[in-house]
């Protein structure tokens, strides 16, 4: 029987011929990512330990990766402390893919896997974080996992019992309209599927739409497809793979990739034709609660949110700046704007989107996951609304249960920070 | 016989269950303070040891969607809690069964706060309205974490069985 994506790379990651969605196995990892919830995963990698006898080593210091981003730099002694703790463990254990708080090779996990070439097509990688599902966009096989289960992994260097899930296939065709573009697809995907339409079962993308993107349009679309439940969204490896993994990377080895059998089974498939898409945005408080611009445009907005995993690459900014250059934010509106890794803050630097952003009146923060899960900075006050390019709007994501997040693309973002309310960046 | 002590809707995210900005603690033994921490009176109940162990908290469609984050799991098993609910995000559940939380899913259950719930091993006892609801199996997959325990002494037990 033919195989999906996931179900090819579980298989050689088992060592086993085959397998098919429900099998139970135990792929070897390639690659185990971290951020600040490493000091949870010493602590229970610590206690995995106690009372064998056995030296407390990771298995493959090598291929485990921990970058500092959730809360950078340090908003509290507490972070400050299991910051230190980190970095003890990872100069005790020989750790050399570690990004400490830095503005040259910092940034938010999700950035630094790609930038720095860690993640390739084929690989299985397990994070401590949800939005693992990201390093799909380069063809691997990723998901988010609990701390105690990365104790696990660090320990045994393999996921213990993984049922393998079915796959959704998902065809895009179409050329998106001006001003549309992956974030707006992610999120009417997400409206579909709803939060939950995925769970247990991974997102494989094909068509024109998904060949033609770039790979930081995939990064966002794989990113946020954990938001509709999905254990991992995949593109399959293609030539644009390659060409970022080659030239952004700086990856020299061979870079195999990994494609799905003629036959493989899909539990399900979805076709979307993006050229009639307009503007979407998810609105309070669940992700898949989504609408087009539209519907909502002219709510006031007190917080306009550039930047994340989801949508702070250079791209994004580059569309946000085009938008803003020039202009003003409008009164009684903040604006913040936070790139995903010191590589994409030097070069939005370089090319002046930063300055169009300051000199139009936003704040332009260090690369972190800032004000995305309200831990940290760009808290917002009772009754306030955000619009942010961010990938949640929960209730009390960002840091207040008081107040409103809606999600949208930067385009969406810029134009409604001119405004000061919600904006249809094609108006 | 255990009670509903607070009965949810639908989605209840992780963010809902331990607010993003207690994230910084992390220690099993320092993050029950936090459970539901918006959710002001009813973490203050906790707080406060108001529900005997083995209460129950009812959840809809989805159940600790979002994060990663395990704190969300052990500030409720902290305080002795179930969770019952219609379906479960995968990596809450998956964390659960690894941190020993006790979480049944039952698709149709119908209940209210102060309803006494009885689990037997297929099915949810209402006892308060007499009613029996189906559970879900647990993924079998987890069926050996959940005889070991927890993740913790599962994988220790794998460690010391490898050949040295």
């Amino acid at each position: 029987m033919g195989m999906t994506v996931a179900e090819k790379i579980l298989a050689r990651a088992a060592g086993l011929p085959s397998v098919q969605a429900g099998d139970v196995v135990e792929p070897a990892v390639d690659l185990a990512m971290s951020h600040e919830n490493a000091a949870l995963v010493i602590n229970q990698f610590q206690e995995v330990f106690e009372g064998t006898g056995l030296e407390a080593k990771v298995w493959d210091p090598s291929r485990i990766a921990i970058i500092f981003d959730h809360r950078v730099p340090a908003e509290s002694p507490k972070t400050a402390t299991n910051q230190k703790k980190i970095r003890d463990f990872v100069a005790a254990n020989g750790i050399a893919k570690f990004h400490d708080i830095r503005g040259d090779v910092g940034g938010i996990c999700h950035q630094i896997l790609p930038e720095y070439g860690y993640v390739r097509p084929g690989f299985v990688v397990v994070g401590t974080d949800s939005h693992t599902t990201s390093h799909g966009a380069l063809g691997a096989f990723s998901f988010g996992i609990g701390a105690t289960e990365m104790a696990s992994a660090w320990a045994l260097g393999i996921a213990v019992n993984i049922e393998v899930p079915a796959t959704i296939k998902v065809v895009v065709s179409g050329a998106f309209p001006p001003m549309v573009g992956a974030k707006d697809l992610v999120l009417h995907l997400i409206g579909l599927l709803t939060a939950q339409g995925a769970n247990f079962k991974v997102l494989e993308f094909h068509g024109e739409t998904i060949r033609a993107m770039s790979t930081s349009g995939r990064i966002a679309l794989c990113n946020m497809s954990v938001e509709a439940g999905a254990t991992s969204g995949i593109v399959p490896g293609d030539d644009e793979t390659v060409r970022y993994l080659r030239e952004e990377a700086g990856v020299t080895e061979p870079i195999p990739t990994v494609q799905p059998d003629p036959d493989a089974v899909y539990v399900r498939t979805l076709e979307i034709d993006v050229s009639a898409l307009g503007p979407q945005i998810a609105c309070p408080h669940t992700v898949d609660n989504v609408k087009g611009v539209a519907a909502v445009a002219g709510t006031k907005v007190h917080q306009i949110v550039i930047g994340s995993c989801t949508n702070g690459r250079l791209d994004d900014l580059a569309a946000a700046a085009d938008i803003i250059r020039g202009k003003k934010v409008a009164q009684g509106t903040r604006m913040l704007v936070f790139p995903a890794s010191g590589r994409i803050f030097a070069q939005a630097l370089d090319k002046g989107y930063l300055h169009d952003f300051m000199k139009a009146g936003a704040v332009v923060m260090n690369s972190g996951c800032g004000p995305c899960l309200g831990v940290h900075e760009g808290a917002l006050g009772d009754g306030e609304t955000a619009l942010s390019t961010t990938n949640r709007n929960f209730k009390g994501r960002m840091g207040n249960p008081k107040s409103e997040v809606y999600l949208c693309s930067p385009s969406v973002a810029a134009a409604s920070a001119i405004t000061g309310v919600i904006t249809d960046p094609r108006a | 016989m255990p009670k509903v002590i607070l009965k949810l809707e639908h989605d209840i995210s992780t963010d809902d269950i331990y607010p993003g900005r207690y994230m910084a603690t992390v220690l099993p033994s320092e993050t029950p303070q936090f459970a539901f921490a918006d959710r002001t009176d009813f973490n203050a109940s906790l707080r406060a040891k108001a529900f005997p162990p083995g209460s129950i908290i009812v959840g809809g469609e989805n159940f600790g969607c979002g994060s990663s984050r395990e704190q969300a799991c052990s500030t409720l098993k902290g305080h002795d809690l179930a969770v019952v609910a219609k379906s479960i995000s995968r990596i809450f559940l998956q964390n659960s069964i690894n941190l020993g939380l006790k979480v049944v899913l039952c698709p149709d259950l119908e209940a209210v706060e102060g309803d006494e719930l009885e689990f037997t091993t297929d099915q949810v006892l209402n006892r308060s309205t007499g009613r029996a609801f189906p559970q879900v199996r647990l993924p079998a997959a987890r069926q050996g974490i959940m005889d070991a325990g927890g993740l913790i002494p599962y994988t220790r037990r794998r460690l010391q069985a490898r050949p040295r």
